[in-house]
Formats: C-alpha cells, structure tokens, sequence
C-alpha cells in the first residue's frame, strides 16, 4: 500500500517539507532546495541554494530580486517534464494564477500529493490554464474561501471601466493592480475589449510588463505615466500599485476616478475603506466556487488547506465526504494581491475592517 | 434591465465622492432611462418609494433555506451587513431564464402581491438577478437605501439635465408624486409645468449674503431692519387644505422629525422662519440640543419632553391663497404681525424687531449679545421683496465676529474625495494640569477647513514627516504645531472628554511661530462657554 503523504510531506518552519525529496515548497525562509509554485513574493522569497521552477517563474525571481538572489543554481522545470529528486518525481502542471504559476505535483512510491499554490479557473489571456490533476492529497489555499466570494465574469468588470470612462472623458481613471500578474492580465483584458489607445504605468510596473512581452505576452502601447502632461491623461487609463492610487503619486493626475482591481472589492465595506470610487471585481484567486470544484475534480479523498478561510472550506468539504486539514501555513497570503486589505490575519473579523484602511496599502 | 440599471446607478454613487461626478452620474440616468423606470429610480434615491411589505426577516428566511447555516453564519460575521450578505451568498440556480425585473414590474407587483405569496416571488426576482441586482434590490424592498444623493442633489441634476432654475423645481417637486410623469414631460418641453394646486409644496427660500464690516458704511439705517440670527435650523411652513409640511432649507420634508410643530400648525398659510429648542422660560438652547431631533423618522414623547421645539417666525409668504411675496419686507411684516395676533398659533412667535438709528448702535447691540443661540444680526432692506435664492442687497447676514483660541494639533486624518491623499482633519487639543503637577494635552474638536491649498500641502507634509503613530487611518502627530483656530461657539457638553464642543471650528492660521507649550489652556476656552447654557447643555 502506497504511504500516505502525511508521512512523507510535512509542516516546518521554512514551509511544505519532502522529507525524501529533502525540498521545501515555496518556502519562507532561505533553504538548501526550494521548489517555486510562481513568482508572487510571498511564495518566492530570495537566498535560496537552489531553486526549481517554471522557466517564467525563474525569469520573474531574477527580474524581481536581481541575479544573485534568486537561488544561486537555477533549475527550470516546464510544464508536462518530470525530474526524480531523491526518488521523488516532480512535475509541474499549469494553475492558472499569473505567468509561470504552477501546481508542484510529487509522488513517491505510489502515493501522489499536488501543492496547487495559488490558482484560479477563469480564463486568463495571460497564462496557461490550470489542469485538474488527480491526487491522493490535494494542497489548496482558501483566500476566497466563503460562499460570498464568487467572481463575476472579468469582462463585465473591464467593461465597466471602459463605461466610466466614456462618462467622465475628462478624468484620468487609474486602477490600483498588483504588479505581477493582475497588472498585465488587466492589460490583456482591455486590449480584448477593443481598448487599443496607450496605458499608462506608474513606474513599480513597467519592468514586469516587459518581461511579460519578453516571454510572449503581448500588451501594446505602454507609456509611462510619471512623465506624461496632467491634461495628456485626461480620458486615459492609468494603472498603478494600489498603494499609490489613493496618495500622494495620484496628484499628478486630472480628477483622477480611483478604482482597485481585486477580489476583495466584491465587499462594499471593503472597498469603501480603501476610498475606492469604481471597485472592479477582478480576481487572480480562485473563488468559492472554483475552490470547491477543483476540490471535487482531482477527487482526492483528503485536502490540505494552507491559508486563508479555512474553517469555511473544510466544513464545506466535509459534507460532501471529503476529509480536509488546515496547515495555517505561516508566511503566506502576506505580501501580494492575497493579503487583505489592512493585513491577512483580518480576512475573518469584520469588526477588525473598521481598523484596517487604506494604511495597510501603504509601503 | 431595469434593476440592474438602477443597481449600477446605485453602486456609482454610493462609491462617488465628488458631487459634480454624482450629477453627471445622475443627469445620465435621466438621458438615458425610459418612463416610468427613470421616476421609480429618482423616487428611490430620494426616499419617495416606500414599502412595507418586505421586513429583513422575510429575506432572512429566504436565504437560511438555501444556504448551509454554518456558512451562512462565517459569512454574515465576514460581510457585517445582512442585505450584502444576502445578495453575495444567493445560490445563483441554473436554467433561469426569465430577465430581471423592471423597477415599474417590482412596484406594481408588490401592491397586489398577498403577504403569503410575498416570499415566493421575491425568491424569484433574485433568482434573475446578480449580486448588485440583488443588493440593490433588498435594500429597497426594506427601506434602507442609503445612497448619499440627497433630494436636493437629484433635483440639481434634473435641472441641470433640463436647463431650467432649481428654483422652478422646487415649487412644484412636493406636489408631483412617483413616477413623476408630469414633471418629465414638463421638463421635455413636452406639456406645461405640473400645477400643484393645494398640495403643500416647498417654495424656495430667500436667502442673506454675508456683510463684511468694511460694507456697513454704505448702507443707509432708515433702509434697513434688524433681526436676531437665530443658530437653529431655517423651516418653512406649509399648511392648508392639501396638507401640512415643515420643510427644511434645502426642501427635504422633516415633519416627521417634529410632529408637535406639525400639529399647532392648524391654519392656512406658508410661514418661513428658525426651529429651536426653547426650553420653559423662554431662553433658547444651544444648537447641540436640537442635534438631537434632527433626522429622525419618529421621535419619542421624551424626546418631546427633554427638547421641546418651537419656531420663531421670521416672514409671511402666503396668507391663505394670497402669495404676500412680491410685497415689500415691511409690508409683509405687519401682514406678518396681524396674522399672528389673529392666529395664535401654539408653538410659534415673533422674531423681534431691533430698533436703532445708526449702524454704531447696532454694532454694540451685536457686539452685546452672546448667547450661544444667537449667531449675528440679519438685516433686510424695508422695501425687499420676498424672492428665492441669494440676491445681492436685499438681505444680509451679519455674522458676531468668530472667538478664537491657539490649539495644539494632536491627530491627524485623511479627506476624502479630492483630499483623499491628503491629510486634511485635524484633531486639536489644549493644556490643563495633569493631576501629576505636569501639563496634559486634551483634545476639544476637529476642523477641516478654513486653511489655503498651500497650507493643506505644508500641513500634510508637516504630519507625515512628524507622525509618532499610526491607527488605521489616523496619525499621531508630535504635539509641537500651534494651529489658531476659529468657531462661532462654545458650548458645555458631557460628550467630550473636555467637557466642551466648539461650534463650526476653522482652522483661521498655521502659527509656526508659536512653541506649543505657548498654546492656550483648557480653562481659557471654558471662559469663553456662556453662561446660561451650562445647565442646557446636559
């Protein structure tokens, strides 16, 4: 009988263990042998020895941290490839989150653990799709994890913004998005909706929007939008970290419309706090339903949960036979567009939104 | 597609700051909605469409049917509020086909829909629904549509959207009634304005530029009356065969807020003058004390007993059916004054006349009255008609000078809007003795005006290179810049930690020269309290 993956995969300090493979997945602290899911920094973190990932994963760690830092043996692993470490088999399949993301899927002695990382099952012109890949243990997160986070089609939100700017031609509309993967996908989105006139990026974007298109991800017309005129940005649509649209950076702009592009803007509380006047419900996360649908199609018989709402998803699991575990992995769900607004540990306590507001988008 | 429409209306101005992107928002939902969709909606933005049918419970019920309890629970405890709950947790059912309703379709439906069947229908129009459909939809079902477009600002959109006055409007808004047929045709160009004939409508009005002390000069006495500025709230009284109506400055309907006044008001004539809360023998309390009628749907006869409301009355438009306003100020007067006589109304008085000779004598006659309720002197030209709006040189209003102490700032907070990077509320504070023989800063109020935009920018570059700690959106600053700020009053209230509220604060000056332990002490903003209002205040 194949050993069950508690034995062979466990909790320590620097993350998700393989104690034969003698690897940590997206760890927190700098080990001997990482293995990355994707590029968010929460999940690649620098000062590793070595480092397994996507190809675009390891391109992203180098833009983001320098050369140096990003592990100081680089190995790239693509999508549908299989490398045995330690007589444990890694392979890599798509998740579907931003460019490079991917499900580290092991399995030692017949027995097979998938740790999805952070994914979505919406489609995404900027990334390849998530697969369902069948397993014995699944590794899930849960950051949208309650029945009230359904992500509307992300179309219908591109569109609204496009409305808005055809109702206030005169104002500069800037949407808050996170600078790797919600940035481009944006992007992406707007190109497809017919939306062929340049996009301004504040500065903190522009580098990963090249390296984008450097990996075979067309975005068009980029410009900067520090240099432009005020009245040049009349009618434009400017995008920007979420920690500079509602400060001073965004002064440069004509009567700027303040949107943020991100999951939690389906709470209206929630946007309120962070002075949002267009909340566009654009998610890189999987939402309730697509959490509990990737849970029902790699039938595994037991699901790890490694942050967010747990207790939501595992009682919801549960009822259907599923037996689920919380890891309350440290670390994660900290940094990019996963941290909720005024800081993860919140993402429970509506009572805690009221202390939570925009300063926790500050730098 | 007309709840969804109106949802995205909805969903736009609750997130718009800025007044002139509401307008615009508005003036398209006008432009670009049929009959009578576009007048259920401007009815439901201003509070006009009322159902009682729909309690939460019925929509609680609803949804703990087609949810998991345990969820249900995570996610109201999450959300905070039950209508988003509901509206973000409804099970969306496949294979629903039918479109969403009209907002005409939900209003007609709902009248003669049986309570039992209630549940079932409007089941099915979430069903049709998405999340801001459904929460839009909740929200009016159970009368708790709060949108921050205020009456005043849908009617600014219309006429901004029809290129008439406000004013035009105005007079006729309170005798039209959802959905608004007449007045949109009127305002197409289509039919004649809507005729409210007896319907107790608001008429708008006459309103007072501030005088400078420098224009006093120039103004001839024998011209001119004197009256008290009362520190209340300005009303209108309509009363007649068509109804009765106290109508606040800016035409909303607050005669729910003030039943006692609504009831003395058994006559026929439209009255315009000041509501304050005057207690036993006469004297007029501070305006905090009528804060606490304001904006309330229903009050309680201990709210009655503890703030008793009265108006003192400043003008008379129309006697009967006879409109008085194109009359001269002193003409309407004593038309005023014999009505009053002749009436008696319960509730109401004179506001008294102030004789002088020269404008000298009235300065000290202004200069003497500190009474927290009284706020500066009107003065009206004798031969003034009675006409809406702010017309230069037939009314003034001649402000006491503001008192002024030097505060220590102490917390600092974002605007919003426009200022929404910019740290531009300001919480002040002034010395008094710690108990420990040392000097302690208390805070005494909050101001958010009165500086340039180039003081904004050095204020909020001070604080954020000062800050000593943050809570969310509030900063701690070093206590070490002396702010000269400026009210109209001081009152005692048990309220504040201080034991003191500051009416109207301002910031007049940034006083860099100052060192803050130069600042003013607590005991020299109690001396500036009037006495008299001590005992009012609590």
């Amino acid at each position: 009988m194949p050993p069950h993956p508690e034995t062979w995969l466990r909790v320590t300090p620097e993350g998700l263990h393989c104690l034969p493979g003698g690897f940590t997945v997206d760890p927190v602290r700098p080990v001997e042998r990482a293995v990355i899911t994707h590029g968010h920094s929460d999940h690649a973190r620098p000062g590793h020895r070595s480092v397994l990932a996507t190809p675009e994963t390891l391109a992203i760690m180098r833009a983001r941290m320098g050369e140096g830092r990003a592990g100081e043996t680089q190995q790239p692993l693509r999508f549908g490839e299989e490398v045995m470490q330690n007589g444990v088999s890694i392979r890599m399949a798509p998740a579907g989150h931003v460019l490079g993301s991917a499900q580290v899927c092991l399995e030692w002695k017949g027995s097979r653990a998938v740790v999805s990382g952070d994914y979505k099952r919406t489609r995404d012109p900027t990334c390849a799709p998530f697969e369902p890949v069948p397993c014995d243990v699944f590794v899930t997160e849960a950051t949208f994890g309650l029945p009230i986070f359904r992500h509307p089609p992300p179309d219908g939100e591109v569109a609204k913004l496009l409305r808005s700017v055809e109702l206030f031609p005169e104002r500069t509309h800037v949407v808050g998005c996170y600078a790797l993967g919600k940035c481009q996908r944006l992007i992406a989105l707007l190109r497809e909706a017919g939306w062929d006139r340049p996009i301004h990026l504040h500065g903190a974007l522009m580098g990963l929007c090249h390296l984008y298109e450097e990996l075979g991800v067309p975005l068009g017309d980029l410009r900067p939008a520090t240099v432009a005129e005020k009245a040049a940005l009349r009618g434009a649509v400017v995008l920007a970290p979420p920690s500079a649209v509602a400060d001073r950076w965004a002064r440069r702009l004509a009567e700027p419309v303040v949107a943020i592009a991100s999951g939690w803007m389906r709470v209206r509380q929630r946007a309120r706090l962070r002075g949002v006047e267009l909340p566009l419900v654009v998610s890189d996360h999987a939402d309730w339903e697509e959490l509990n649908r990737t849970v029902d199609e790699v039938e595994a018989p037991e699901v790890w949960v490694t942050h967010g709402r747990d207790d939501a998803l595992i009682h919801a699991m549960a009822k259907r036979g599923v037996r689920g575990r919380a890891l309350h992995l440290i670390g994660l769900g900290d940094e990019e567009e996963d941290a909720a607004p005024g800081g993860a540990e919140d993402a429970g306590a509506h009572a805690a939104a009221a202390a939570a507001p925009a300063e926790g988008a500050e730098p | 597609m007309s709840v969804p429409a109106f949802a995205d209306l909805l969903e736009r101005l609750v997130f718009t700051p800025g007044r002139n992107a509401k307008l615009a928002l508005l003036r398209r939902w006008f432009e670009t909605q049929s009959d009578p969709e576009r007048g259920l909606g401007l009815a439901a933005l201003t509070d006009e469409l009322v159902f009682t049918a729909a309690k939460p419970s019925l929509v609680k019920g609803l949804v703990a049917a087609r949810t998991d309890p345990v969820l249900l629970a995570l996610s109201h405890d999450y959300v905070g509020d039950l209508a988003e709950t509901v509206a973000l947790i409804w099970p969306q059912r496949e294979g629903v086909n039918a479109p969403p309703p009209d907002l005409s379709e939900v209003v007609e439906t709902l009248e003669v829909t049986p309570k039992a069947e209630l549940p079932e229908l409007i089941a099915g129009w979430l069903d049709t629904l998405d999340a801001s459909g459904r929460y839009a939809l909740i929200k009016l079902l159970t009368g708790e549509l709060r949108v921050g477009a205020s009456a005043r600002l849908a009617r600014l959109a219309l006429a901004e959207w029809a290129g008439k006055p406000v004013e035009e409007i105005e007079e006729v808004w309170h005798g039209v009634r959802p959905p608004y047929l007449p007045l949109f045709r009127w305002l197409e160009g289509k039919a004649e304005r809507p005729d409210p004939r007896d319907a107790p409508v608001f008429r708008p009005l006459m309103l007072a530029h501030p005088l400078e002390d420098a224009d006093v000069a120039k103004l001839e006495p024998s011209q001119w009356r004197a009256e008290w500025k009362w520190d209340g709230i300005r009303v209108q009284l309509t009363a007649g065969p068509g109804g009765r109506r106290v109508f606040s400055r800016a035409g909303e309907d607050v005669s729910g807020a003030f039943p006692e006044i609504v009831e003395a008001m058994d006559f026929h004539a439209v009255l315009d003058g000041e509501l304050l809360v005057i207690r036993e023998d006469g004297a007029v309390a501070p305006f905090a004390d009528l804060q606490q009628r304001l904006n309330r749907k229903v009050v309680t006869p201990k709210m009655q007993r503890d703030f008793p409301v009265g108006v003192r009355l400043y003008d008379l438009l129309l006697d009967g059916a006879e409109d008085l306003r194109p009359l001269p100020f002193d003409e309407r007067r004593r038309r005023l004054e014999a009505w009053v006589e002749r009436e008696k109304p319960a509730r109401m008085d004179l506001s008294a006349p102030i004789a002088f000779v020269s404008f000298a004598q009235l300065a000290e006659i202004r200069a003497g009255a500190r009474a927290a309720s009284i706020e500066g002197l009107m003065l009206k030209r004798a031969d003034s008609p009675y006409v809406p709006g702010r017309q230069k040189g037939l009314w003034w209003k001649w402000k006491r000078d503001p008192l002024s102490v030097d505060a220590v700032m102490m917390y600092a907070q974002r605007g919003h809007g426009k200022r929404s990077s910019f740290y531009s509320d300001y919480t002040f504070g002034l010395w008094r003795p710690d108990g420990n023989g040392g000097e302690e800063l208390v805070p005494v109020g909050k101001a958010y005006s009165g500086y340039t935009d180039q003081e904004l920018t050095w204020l909020d570059r001070w604080i954020r290179n000062h800050t000593v700690s943050r809570f969310g959106p509030v900063r701690e600053v070093e206590k070490s810049l002396v702010l000269e700020v400026i009210f109209d009053a001081a009152q005692l209230s048990n309220r504040h930690k201080s034991g003191v509220a500051l009416r109207f604060p301002r910031i007049l000056r940034i006083r860099k020269d100052k060192p803050a332990e130069e600042a003013d002490r607590l005991e020299n903003l109690m001396n500036l309290v009037e006495k008299g209002t001590a005992e009012a205040a609590d």
